[in-house]
């Protein structure tokens, strides 16, 4: 297991770097440049001119690029062009928003999703099982800031139950060492600071994660049925095991498998949802700003964020991975075996005939597989 | 369920082809010109069963005009996307070994990208226009068609009447266009319409974000969808209708696709 | 299927949950009682909600709106403006003349008048304020940077261009003496701004103020001046500031005036429009700025003050006379006529929003109300369009997508109207959009857009900055036509000191433009600031600088 994470470590290394270039070349073709972005109105060719080679923008992006990696490796990303600040500093400002916002909605779906879909697949056809699978087709139907914005209309607006926006209350005078607001009011001993941080975690994170929840419950479902047609769950029916005992040991834990493929999948979508819900609940985090940047073609901010963000995204696929290993044993066993020592591999039919079946075959390749759990 | 799924396809394929004869105005006329300030934009009445939107357009007229457009691309991406899945999920099954790695690869990288992110990037080169946004969708569900398609391949060819017709001495150009892939195609149709139902989502997504047809003109759901945010206090009725029928749309696929998958896979037979 | 010990667990966590949030909610209505002295008239708090963060706290190194408001509060100029006008008032100077060549300006100022840090304001602090300004390198010297600066000044202490400022002397402690290398009126109006106001140079020293780290490709304000010890004059200072969340003011009890009623301003970011006025309504802020015309009645149905300003900005349809048939008077004059302009403020605009008749509007001088008026006669448009001998009536119409401007709350709605307008009268009309940033403002600032829907909010209080922005000199947004007698008639009215001759001047050169019809002004729209029942004191006026000094909470 270590040497497997260990490896995969290594490769993070090159894929940054291959994309760092792609994300500049990429950069640089899209049309404008943030000299406009900067001066609105009063842009003249004169002025764009002007602050283009302020900024350097003139030189060839192989220079640009250049100057670009050897800051980087020193983890200077350069600066804002928006808001003249290291890039760094905005890192550090908004990615702990936006993981605190986005692990709190996962917790959400999947503390609602799994249970949720496992229910509906134990009462199949029953008015859960519909309700469920209609909820989740709907959830993912509905446009995110639709959804947030009903849910500030009902809960904040209307009932006041909850706060329209932000991530704490603005006359509360908290100190914030870590950034994660929960957290650090639990290491300040504030015990005001970490409610109102929960409760102004609540609605965006129900709004955030109701997509992934959406999509979880499916999967969960789908693969919950699955497996409970599997001769070895009908074994133990009839061998009269408690449903509890048949769902502990058999069934969840073969079910559990896509779900967490899926839960990795959710990360990117957890992303792209947070642009949306941290415009409508004024969240100050990462999704908002890089969705400036782009608006303002902010280069330092684009590239350090993205390669931030792509980082952060290999290394959540990565704990997935090795989730698979706690989850089922049998990946654990094989992929830490040394080559030689590995059941010999079946015959090219039959792996191909478990590679495109739907449920991953035994071996290592359960952990390269990455598609989606279900059609 | 299969027939309230039927039912609604049904409904907005008849709503898409008829606009013209149902929608008492046109996309662009303005019967409501006179009444319309930026706080007074009425909603259903009995004159105008979906009110009158923020320029005067009659709304129920637009919402059925909108079928058409959001059918169009819906329908015109899924057919590329479907066209280009096959052809390279074909490739990879006829073929095997170094053809199927590579294609298979490519699949991967293409599906270990964010769906919506690929389809922004791509829309946002090929510059704003519908087409743009039918290939941008297309290209998305190409890898999810290539796959689906190689997995049924390979798993057919294992099977006892292709290796009779194998050693029957039939070419396999013959065993795999006349057989193989005729019997792949179960879920493949499952997965058009569910791709249907997505791609109708992502049509509208792509155009309120923008990256659609740059004429404002014409009614497309997304597109009435994204101008609405500011009126959800004032004037719900704006964003509800568009965004009802992008739901109740892709509700209608998916429904259908999913009862056919349950028809047609026997695992889910009790 | 009978229960299992897992779904009656379930159950029981869920009803976990469900009393948790409740326990939660009786529980998070602590916000509301906790301001001292909330009753009566003076202290108490108020929570206005931004559309977006600061960049910096120091005047001279940003030009947008929002690092504008909290500067207006902390710092002060040698002049300002009178409370909801555009007339230019004493401030930390009582008063000041030019000398008869009209190159340098004396100013007596205010004594007994302290910066938050404690240290003295004088005349010293006031030349060495402008002297830092002219001697700002590299990219500080960026229109980005200091673009106000650029506008009005010109050049820098380098010499790379000609700079309109010559110099300050400071003659005693309460006498500055500013020299300028020509004669200009127009600099006056524009010492109210942000960029133009007087910090301490203790603060702007130990704060590092200029300096500037990193590349020159990405540059960094490195001091700590603007972001944490921004010390001025004005009756709030800077107490702190969480980045992208919110900024806090206090009162400063030192002020030389009427000191603030409010204990604490607090300026909290909500980027999204209908989410402001959501928290608004949630009563989770007390103000906030940019009402959208689709919000007003139904806030102030509901209790709420709407308080408009008046209008200081201008929308307009623009022509780049270098695509045809741009260049043909009658079909400009054709477009003018074809658009229903009162439709199209009735429609997307509120209640008493102004149509345009020229480039400028009522509230400045300058203003003529006798320019050609180009009224809703689409035959008159036809006639036009025949006698113009054009065959070819395809028009490239841009909008941009994106954003919402002052002057312009929903862009694609006028270009849809304005359309259909035109094609009634005959035109076929081409939609071509852009992003506002960047695209669609690089398109029309170098003249990549044959006719564009845009607009102008004035920054100062003098016609210059409309007009003589617009069309003094060759501009690619507007194709780069050439007429020499509207920019010699610009040029004269600017270097002109009279201020009765200078009215005139600016009257006839907006009778000239508008019978030369560059483009079509539509619409002087008046932005408007909403805040809950129980605020009062707040002045709004036209520049957008209010001062929160006076405003008292219940």
């Amino acid at each position: 297991m270590l040497r497997f994470v260990a490896r995969r470590l290594l490769l993070l290394g090159p894929i940054l770097l291959g994309l760092s270039v792609l994300l500049f070349v990429w950069l640089r073709a899209l049309p404008g440049g943030p000299a406009s972005a900067l001066l609105g109105e009063r842009a003249t060719p004169e002025a764009v001119a002007r602050i283009e080679e302020l900024y350097g923008l003139n030189e060839p992006w192989y220079v640009q690029y250049w100057k670009f990696l050897v800051n980087a490796v020193q983890l200077d990303f350069g600066n804002s062009s928006r808001t003249n600040r290291p890039v760094v500093e905005e890192m550090l400002r908004t990615f702990p928003a936006t993981i605190e916002l986005g692990t709190t909605a996962l917790i959400f779906a999947i503390g609602i999703g799994i249970p949720l879909g496992y229910f509906a697949a134990r009462r199949y056809g029953t008015w859960l099982d519909n309700l469920s699978v209609s909820g989740s087709l709907i959830g993912v139907a509905i446009p995110v800031f639709f959804l947030a914005y009903i849910l500030k209309y009902v809960f904040a607006v209307r009932l006041g139950w909850l706060p329209t926006g932000g991530r704490q209350d603005p006359r509360m005078d908290a100190e914030h060492p870590t950034g994660f607001y929960v957290f650090d009011g639990i290491i300040t001993g504030d015990l005001e600071a970490i409610l109102d941080a929960l409760v102004h975690l609540i609605l965006p994170a129900v709004a955030l994660g109701a997509i992934p929840l959406a999509i979880i419950v499916r999967i969960a479902r789908a693969s919950v049925l699955d497996v409970v047609h599997e001769d070895y769950v009908r074994t133990a029916e009839a061998k009269g095991l408690y449903e509890r005992t048949i769902t502990r040991r058999h069934v969840l834990r073969n079910a559990l498998l896509p779900v967490a493929t899926v839960i990795g999948l959710s990360a990117g979508l957890l992303l792209s949802g947070a642009v949306l819900t941290e415009t409508v609940f004024a969240w100050p985090g990462v999704g908002f700003f890089v969705a400036e940047a782009i608006g303002n073609r902010d280069y330092a901010v684009l590239q350090g964020f993205i390669l931030m963000i792509a980082f952060l995204y290999v290394l959540v696929n990565l704990a997935v991975d090795v989730s698979y290993g706690l989850i089922d044993p049998r990946v654990r066993v094989q992929c830490a075996l040394p080559r030689s020592r590995r059941p010999p591999r079946l015959r090219r039919s039959a792996r191909r005939a478990a590679a495109s079946a739907r449920t991953p075959g035994s071996g290592c390749a359960a952990i390269r597989w990455r598609s989606s759990a279900s059609g | 369920m299969a027939l309230i799924g039927f039912g609604l396809i049904a409904f907005f394929v008849l709503v898409a082809i008829f606009a013209p004869l149902i929608a008492p105005y046109g996309p662009t006329d303005r019967p409501g010109a006179d009444v319309i300030t930026p706080t007074n934009i009425p909603g259903p009445s009995a004159e105008y069963w979906f009110g009158l939107d923020e320029l005067g357009h009659d709304e129920f007229s637009r919402v059925v005009f909108g079928a058409r457009q959001s059918l169009l691309v819906g329908v015109v991406a899924l057919l590329l996307g479907m066209a280009g899945g096959l052809l390279l999920g074909v490739l990879a099954g006829a073929f095997g070994g170094k053809v199927d790695g590579v294609i298979m690869r490519i699949v991967d990288v293409m599906l270990s990208i964010p769906g919506l992110l690929m389809a922004i990037a791509i829309a946002a080169l090929l510059g704003r226009s519908l087409l743009s946004v039918m290939i941008a969708i297309a290209v998305i569900n190409i890898p999810i068609f290539a796959r689906l398609l190689r997995g049924q391949m390979l798993a057919q060819r294992e099977s006892d009447y292709v290796l009779a017709a194998t050693s029957l001495g039939v070419r396999r150009r013959s065993i795999i266009l006349g057989h193989v892939l005729p019997n792949s195609m179960s879920p493949v149709i499952v997965q058009a319409t569910l791709t249907l139902a997505t791609a109708i989502i992502e049509a509208a997504g792509l155009s309120f974000l923008g990256l659609g047809s740059p004429d404002p003109r014409v009614p497309e759901w997304g597109l009435m969808l994204a101008n609405t945010q500011r009126y959800l206090a004032s004037a719900p009725h704006l964003a509800f209708f568009p965004g009802m029928a992008i739901v109740l749309a892709a509700l209608g696929f998916t429904l259908l696709g999913e009862r056919l998958r349950e028809a047609l896979d026997p695992k889910y037979r009790r | 299927m009978r229960t299992t010990r897992l779904s009656r667990r379930f159950a029981a966590v869920s009803a976990l949950v469900a009393g948790a949030m409740v326990l939660v909610s009786c529980g998070g209505d602590d916000d509301g009682d906790d301001g001292d002295g909330a009753e009566g008239t003076a202290g108490g708090s108020l929570v206005f909600g931004a559309s977006a963060d600061p960049i910096i706290l120091d005047g001279a190194l940003f030009s947008d709106g929002e690092s504008a408001r909290p500067a207006y509060q902390i710092f002060e100029g040698l002049v300002t403006t009178e409370e909801g006008g555009t007339e230019i008032v004493p401030a930390l100077a009582e008063s000041w003349e030019a000398s008869e060549d009209g190159l340098e300006w004396t100013f007596h100022l205010r004594e007994g008048v302290t910066f938050h840090d404690g240290t003295e304001f004088n005349a010293e602090a006031v030349c060495f304020n402008f002297e830092r300004w002219y001697h700002f390198e590299g990219v500080m010297q960026s229109p980005a940077v200091s673009y106000y600066w650029n506008t009005v000044f010109g050049g820098f202490s380098d010499g790379a261009a000609p700079s309109l400022y010559a110099g300050c002397e400071a003659t005693d402690d309460s006498t500055a003496v500013i020299s300028l290398t020509s004669p200009s009126s127009a600099f006056i109006a524009a010492m109210q701004m942000p960029s133009f106001r007087i910090a301490s140079p203790k603060a702007l020293e130990e704060g590092d103020a200029d300096a500037v780290s990193g590349t020159e490709e990405s540059p960094a304000f490195e001091g700590t001046f603007g972001y944490e010890n921004p010390a001025g004059t004005g009756p709030f200072m800077f107490e702190s500031w969480e980045r992208g969340s919110q900024l806090t003011l206090v009162r400063y009890d030192d002020y030389w005036g009427e000191p603030a009623q409010l204990d604490e301003l607090i300026f909290t970011v909500i980027p999204d429009g209908p989410a402001r006025r959501q928290a608004l309504e949630a009563g989770d802020i007390d103000g906030y700025d940019l009402v959208d015309p689709a919000d007003a009645d139904a806030l102030e149905t509901a209790g709420f003050q709407i308080m408009r300003r008046p209008a200081f900005n201008v929308g307009y349809v623009g022509f780049q006379q270098s695509y045809p048939p741009f260049d043909n008077i009658n079909i400009r004059k054709a477009i003018a006529h074809a658009i229903n302009k009162e439709n199209l403020i009735q429609t997307n605009y509120p209640e008493g929003t102004e149509i345009a008749t020229q480039f400028m509007p009522p509230e400045l001088f300058g203003w003529a109300d006798d320019v050609t008026v180009y009224d809703y006669d689409p035959e008159e448009a036809q006639r036009l369009i025949a006698e113009s001998g054009v065959t070819d009536l395809t028009l490239q119409f841009w909008y941009p997508t994106d954003v919402s401007r002052p002057y312009m709350p929903n862009p694609q709605a006028n270009w849809e109207l304005i359309t259909a307008d035109l094609e009634a009268v005959g035109f076929t009309v081409e939609p071509m959009t852009a992003t506002w940033n960047p695209d669609y403002l690089d398109g029309t600032s170098t003249g990549g857009t044959p006719m564009f829907l845009l607009g102008w909010t004035g920054d100062f209080g003098d016609p210059d900055n409309f007009i003589g922005t617009f069309f003094q000199t060759v501009n690619p947004q507007f194709g780069s036509f050439e007429n020499p007698e509207i920019f010699a008639k610009l040029d004269e009215a600017e270097a002109e000191t009279d201020p009765d001759r200078r009215t005139e001047l600016y009257q006839e050169a907006n009778r000239l433009i508008m019978d030369f019809v560059p483009g079509v002004p539509y619409v002087h729209n008046q932005p408007a600031a909403a805040f809950r029942e129980g605020i009062s004191g707040y002045v709004p006026g036209p520049l957008n600088n209010e001062s929160f000094a006076a405003v008292t909470v219940e």
